[in-house]
């Protein structure tokens, strides 16, 4: 058996425990595909959801829903026991020692056939930047980094996993320190996540109780330890190589690369930083097979992916869904669609709050993936999506997010200390439309100034939300120029 | 057709196009590096090529060939063929960008800045900035910190290149800078108000790029373009840094470092660039004979020529001199001259060195023989009597350079101070040295192990002879395994006056026991304010002739006095303690009636009859040739040699020194400000002090 699961790399799904797992029958494989290509089908499981179709690249495929048995993360919503015992029933845990004595090439070979790439937002390709760590060791130890330094505005996943499936993630590091030869893990966890950090070092203990990690962890012949260390509250600080410098024990601030931290990383030695969600679906990707999760989502942007929709829609929630779904159907689908109905919505920022925001008739078109969103001029980000009604000041909340950047800043680099500053100070007259319109190109080249420039993708995503709101709203801001200049002059005459 | 292949062991060059010319580099070569190899320098801030890569102030990116955003130059390693656009489009702009953003939160007052002139922002702004701003805002302002008297800070010129961060955790080794806050809220700082205790804390001034760290004595003194320049020798330690005098209208404004990477690389000690406005006080500024009623009257040159004439050759070669720390190798060798002709044979150094069987015969025995920057070489350093953190500051350096880049090792035998680096303390106990000899002390095995070790001797050994006997058996017999098959030299005496390896060479005695043992009818001190030998030690007929520059100790007890020339004054020859000569350059007049010391000499040995036959600076320095040719080889270290004889005569020795516990004079920063006459005249070396002792006084810093 090539994977653990079955030769078709389609296993049974998780939900009802091992048991299903080990079924190597053609039925659910065939429900599954099926679920996947018929809209009817679909459309009789979840009523009264969209039942608009997306049609892409002359191809016949549709996106979404996601069929319960393809689901890696089956507690999200904290229905049921997230301990040991629970997660066990759940599929965790399962045949880990297998997955380790098959060996690092192995698992390399099946996330990258995955085609998983890294959740944190940049959507690098996970199976080579794990196999980055696989040089001739020279003597220092490895290291695995977890950023589990969830800050992005809007962005909630990783403590979702965090509270409820904090095995998966446990399991996750072993797994993917195996697959980077690493001696140990560290979870760099936000500060604020007090009953996370507290879920997560229990689920640690349990771990280590039953024999899963520590010396000969899964009795493998492994060793592998995993330490749990959190953050003191800085966005910056879930930058891979400032969470590295404040993992050390320094001031949170992005070093240079090269040297990538694969090269010279945590206390001097290799080091890979990975997403909580990256990591979390190791191990169910090892179990199902590669080419399962593959199978989902357009080529290049495969898996399951957790979305956050939040903001103006009636029913915020936190789902797993199918990468490359329509933004529209996920809005409807999960999220009981925008306050007031689609027509209502302002716009939608995709991908988390530096992702440059997108007006409603590109949301119509927008899918869910990395390549999809590219092609709007925005990026998928950590795929949380904040919807704006029309009730927003548009101005007014792009002003907070730089307010937000302009205050997690670390001030190494002059282009975002200095630019990010500035950009608010603009922001902030543009909001009252103390300005002139002139000062709008000023602002996209202040914005153009600091993309690119500086030493991480703070600066960057400073910038990008700058840009959407030029790039789609320029009218309201000259509309808003206009009224306060003729107000001034009303009441100086 | 003949093909050659050549192999070389260096690593393969590799090529890379700095705006489309060629450049063949290192591997590893950065970006900036490989551009100022083709002669193309590109703008920078937070670069400084002493001081790790912070790549914080983005001034140096510049376009690369097919990648999309601007690279750092100054930290990006070159690729193999890469191109590098250092004048396209997106560089420009990219500087410009970068430059507007120094410049929107930068107070424009350089008409009040003490940098103005020679400010990088400024400077680079002709190039990269505009002449109208686009920020319509409010700028930032920042609290001005208070970091001693040495240092003057506006930060709200800052633009946080961390250059002073780096120097104070890197070079300096004094954890007192670094940064607090974050975005545009981010200030260099102390976190709590506390003064920035290094002893080279001025470096910092000179690596500002701004006017946000400016010269606290220097403020609104002169401006750039105003000053003349004279490169020259510092005189305030045996370490000879090369410096800049800045004078202007016959006064010494400022002291700035000069490179030389063999000593002071391109520092300076805060003695060496601050106690420059003791030059201006306490001066000795005409001739002064003291009269009946035991008071010192001001009179002509030709009265105080006359008295001291007379009493000399009344003396009938009684005479003796004592020369001070500061006397240049002209004036010391015009001395000898003298004396020697009048009949004396007493001429003694103030500075005492151990007799460790070999006298001064052997320069071996009083020179730092690894030189300071073979210091970088070693593998193990052991310190003994000395406290090279105050003695030697720019040494020190070098020592913490190694220690911190070439996994260099110190140890320590003497009191438990802080060199600024990790230092195993081996007890106070001379009897250690004794352990150290016969192997039985656990160091031992370490000192062995060592491939190239040091032992650097210092000053309070050089009182117990038997000491320096031992430790240069010690030195000799830890050679013997030492790498380079007894190339390496492990012995090293670490000096503290500037004259001294100068008076050695040319055959003074060190230390005045001759003097006080046999009082001589005439003592000449050259500038000795230390007061090694006073009134009561010698006969009530005894006159004193004082001649130097500072009315200090030694004209205190004189009953002529001879006003000399400073260093700044003269031209004259220092050698430091690694033996290597150099010239120090006249950059004023001597005030007053002041005169170059060994044109006194001279003049003094005309009229006692004994005529020194040298009427000119060349013929003078041709006689220093004649006794010792290094002193006249400048630039170049006259290495030393015997080793192995030395040891053998220091085998002889049994004399026993006073004392079993092995101290140093300078422990505490505010030990280090005052050493000589005129550090003890300069009101900057005493605020100095002041601020020292308030300092210890702060609860908010640690003990140290």
């Amino acid at each position: 058996m090539a994977a653990l699961v079955g030769k078709n790399g389609n296993p049974g799904q998780c939900l009802s425990g091992r048991r299903l797992l080990l079924a190597d029958g053609c039925e659910w494989s065939i429900m599954s595909a099926l679920s996947r290509i018929t809209p009817v089908l679909r459309g009789s499981i979840n009523p009264g959801a969209s039942s608009a179709v997306v049609k892409r690249y002359n191809s016949n495929k549709v996106y979404g829903p996601l069929a319960d048995e393809d689901r890696i993360f089956t507690n999200l919503y904290g229905r049921h026991d997230w301990r040991l015992k629970g997660a066990m029933n759940r599929g965790d845990w399962y045949k880990t020692k297998e997955i380790i004595i098959k060996g690092v090439d192995w698992i390399l070979g099946e996330i990258k056939s995955s085609g998983l790439r890294g959740r944190g937002g940049a959507g690098f390709p996970t199976g080579m930047k794990w196999s980055f760590m696989n040089k001739p060791s020279d003597g220092r130890p490895k290291y695995l980094v977890v950023n589990a330094d969830e800050g992005e505005p809007g962005t909630c996943k990783d403590r979702e996993i965090m509270r409820h499936d904090p095995h998966k993630l446990v399991e996750g590091c072993l797994v993917a320190g195996v697959a980077m030869g690493a001696r140990a893990a560290y979870i760099y966890i936000r500060g604020e996540f007090y009953n996370e950090a507290s879920n997560m070092q229990v689920a640690i203990n349990e771990a280590y109780k039953a024999g899963f990690l520590g010396k000969n962890a899964c009795d493998s012949g492994y060793d592998f330890d995993v330490f749990m260390h959190r953050g003191a509250g800085a966005y910056i600080c879930g930058e891979e190589t400032a969470l590295i410098e404040s993992l050390e024990g320094k001031q949170g601030k992005p070093r240079l690369k090269p040297p990538f931290p694969a090269d010279v990383g945590v206390f001097g030695c290799p080091t890979t930083v990975a997403n909580v969600e990256t990591v979390a679906v190791a191990p169910t990707i090892c179990r199902r097979g590669g080419p399962w999760f593959a199978g989902l989502g357009r080529t290049r942007n495969s898996g399951t992916k957790l979305f956050n929709i939040s903001g103006h829609v009636n029913n915020p929630c936190t789902v797993e869904e199918e990468m490359s779904v329509p933004l529209r159907e996920l809005i409807e689908r999960h999220a009981g669609g925008v306050t007031g109905g689609w027509e209502n919505l302002l716009g939608v920022i995709p991908g988390g709050s530096s992702t440059p925001i997108i007006p409603r008739n590109v949301c119509e078109e927008a899918v869910m993936d990395f390549d999809g969103l590219v092609a709007c001029q925005t990026s998928l980000g950590t795929a949380a999506v904040i919807v704006m009604n029309k009730q927003t000041d548009v101005v007014k909340a792009i002003a907070r997010l730089i307010e937000f950047y302009k205050h997690e800043s670390c001030g190494q680099c002059t282009p975002c200390r200095e630019g990010v500053g500035w950009m608010f100070k603009i922001m902030n007259r543009f909001v009252k439309g103390d300005a002139q319109p002139e000062e709008i190109d000023a602002l996209w080249e202040v914005s153009k100034q600091i993309e690119g420039h500086t030493i991480c993708a703070l600066g960057d995503g400073a910038a990008w939300p700058v840009q959407g709101l030029i790039r789609h709203f320029r009218p309201v801001l000259e509309e808003r120029m206009a009224t306060f200049a003729a107000t001034k002059k009303a009441v100086a005459n | 057709m003949v093909t050659t292949t050549t192999t070389t062991t260096a690593p393969e060059k590799i090529e890379v196009f700095i705006d489309d010319q060629p450049v063949m580099v290192e591997p590893g070569t950065t970006v900036l590096q490989a551009a100022a190899q083709a002669g193309v320098e590109i703008p920078r801030f937070c670069y400084h090529e002493r001081l790790s890569v912070a790549g914080n102030c983005r001034m140096c990116l510049v376009e690369v060939e097919k990648s999309v955003k601007p690279v750092a130059a100054c930290a990006m390693p070159v690729m193999k063929g890469w191109r590098v656009k250092t004048n396209s489009d997106m560089t420009r702009k990219a500087r410009e960008g970068v430059m507007e953003f120094l410049l929107i939160n930068h107070p424009l007052d350089c008409p009040i800045c003490d940098q103005g002139g020679e400010c990088d922002l400024q400077d680079q702004s002709m190039t990269f900035g505009t002449d109208r701003s686009r920020f319509l805002d409010q700028k930032r302002a920042v609290e001005d910190k208070n970091i001693g008297p040495l240092i003057k800070t506006i930060m709200t010129r800052c633009i946080h290149c961390t250059r002073c961060v780096r120097f104070g955790s890197e070079v300096a080794g004094v954890e007192d800078l670094g940064t607090t806050g974050r975005g545009s809220d981010m200030q260099i700082g102390t976190y709590v108000e506390k003064m920035f205790t290094s002893e080279l804390s001025g470096n910092v001034i000179d690596l500002c790029p701004v006017g946000a760290l400016t010269s606290k004595p220097y403020a609104f003194t002169a401006r750039p373009w105003e000053i003349r320049r004279t490169d020259s020798v510092d005189v305030m330690d045996a370490v000879g840094s090369n410096i800049v005098v800045n004078h202007r209208t016959g006064e010494v404004l400022r002291i700035l470092p000069k490179t030389n990477e063999e000593i002071n690389e391109e520092w300076l000690s805060d003695k060496s660039r601050f106690a420059c406005d003791g030059l201006k006080r306490q001066r000795l500024v005409q001739p002064m004979v003291k009269g009946t009623d035991g008071e010192l009257q001001p009179c002509q040159w030709e009265d105080a020529l006359v008295v001291a004439a007379k009493a000399l050759k009344a003396a009938n070669g009684s005479v003796a001199a004592i020369i001070g720390g500061l006397a240049d190798g002209e004036s010391l060798m015009a001395l000898k001259d003298m004396v020697n002709q009048l009949g004396g044979e007493d001429l003694c150094t103030e500075e005492v060195l151990a007799d460790a069987g070999t006298g001064t015969d052997l320069r071996s025995s009083y020179l730092l023989n690894t030189t300071i920057a073979g210091v970088e070489e070693a593998d193990l350093v052991v310190f003994v009597g000395t406290n090279p953190r105050f003695e030697a500051p720019l040494f020190n350096a070098r020592v913490r350079k190694a220690w911190l880049y070439n996994e260099l090792d110190a140890a320590m035998i003497g009191p438990d101070v802080n060199l600024t680096y990790d230092c195993e303390h081996l007890g106070n106990d001379s009897a250690v040295i004794g352990q150290l000899l016969d192997g039985t002390h656990p160091f031992c095995q370490r000192l062995s192990a060592a491939k190239r070790p040091m032992i650097v001797v210092g000053s309070t050994v050089y009182s117990q002879p038997d000491l320096l006997a031992q430790l240069m058996q010690l030195a000799q017999k830890v050679r013997s395994g030492c790498e380079e098959g007894g190339e390496w030299r492990v012995l090293n005496i670490l000096q503290r006056q500037a004259s001294q390896v100068a008076a050695l060479d040319l055959g003074y005695t060190p230390g005045v026991a001759a003097i006080r043992e046999n009082p001589p009818k005439v003592l000449f001190l050259l500038g000795a304010d230390e007061g090694t030998i006073s009134r009561d030690d010698l006969p009530k007929d005894t006159l004193v002739i004082y001649q130097g520059h500072h009315g200090d100790v030694g004209a205190n007890m004189a009953d002529v006095v001879l006003p000399g020339a400073a260093y700044t004054e003269k031209p004259g020859t220092y050698v430091n303690m690694e033996g290597r000569a150099q010239q120090a350059v006249q950059a004023l007049t001597p005030p007053g009636q002041a005169r170059h010391d060994w044109k006194i000499i001279r003049a003094l040995s005309e009229i006692v009859d004994v005529q020194l036959p040298y009427d000119n600076l060349k013929e003078l320095r041709t006689r220093m040739e004649q006794v010792a040719p290094n002193l006249t080889r400048y630039g170049h270290v006259e290495e030393a040699n015997y080793f192995a004889q030395a040891t053998t005569l220091a085998k002889l020795v049994s004399d026993k020194g006073t004392g079993s516990v092995i101290d140093v004079p300078q422990k505490q920063l505010a030990d280090f400000y005052m050493t000589n006459a005129i550090t003890r005249a300069s009101p900057t070396m005493a605020k100095c002090i002041v601020a020292v002792k308030k300092e210890a006084a702060n609860k908010f810093v640690d003990p140290k």
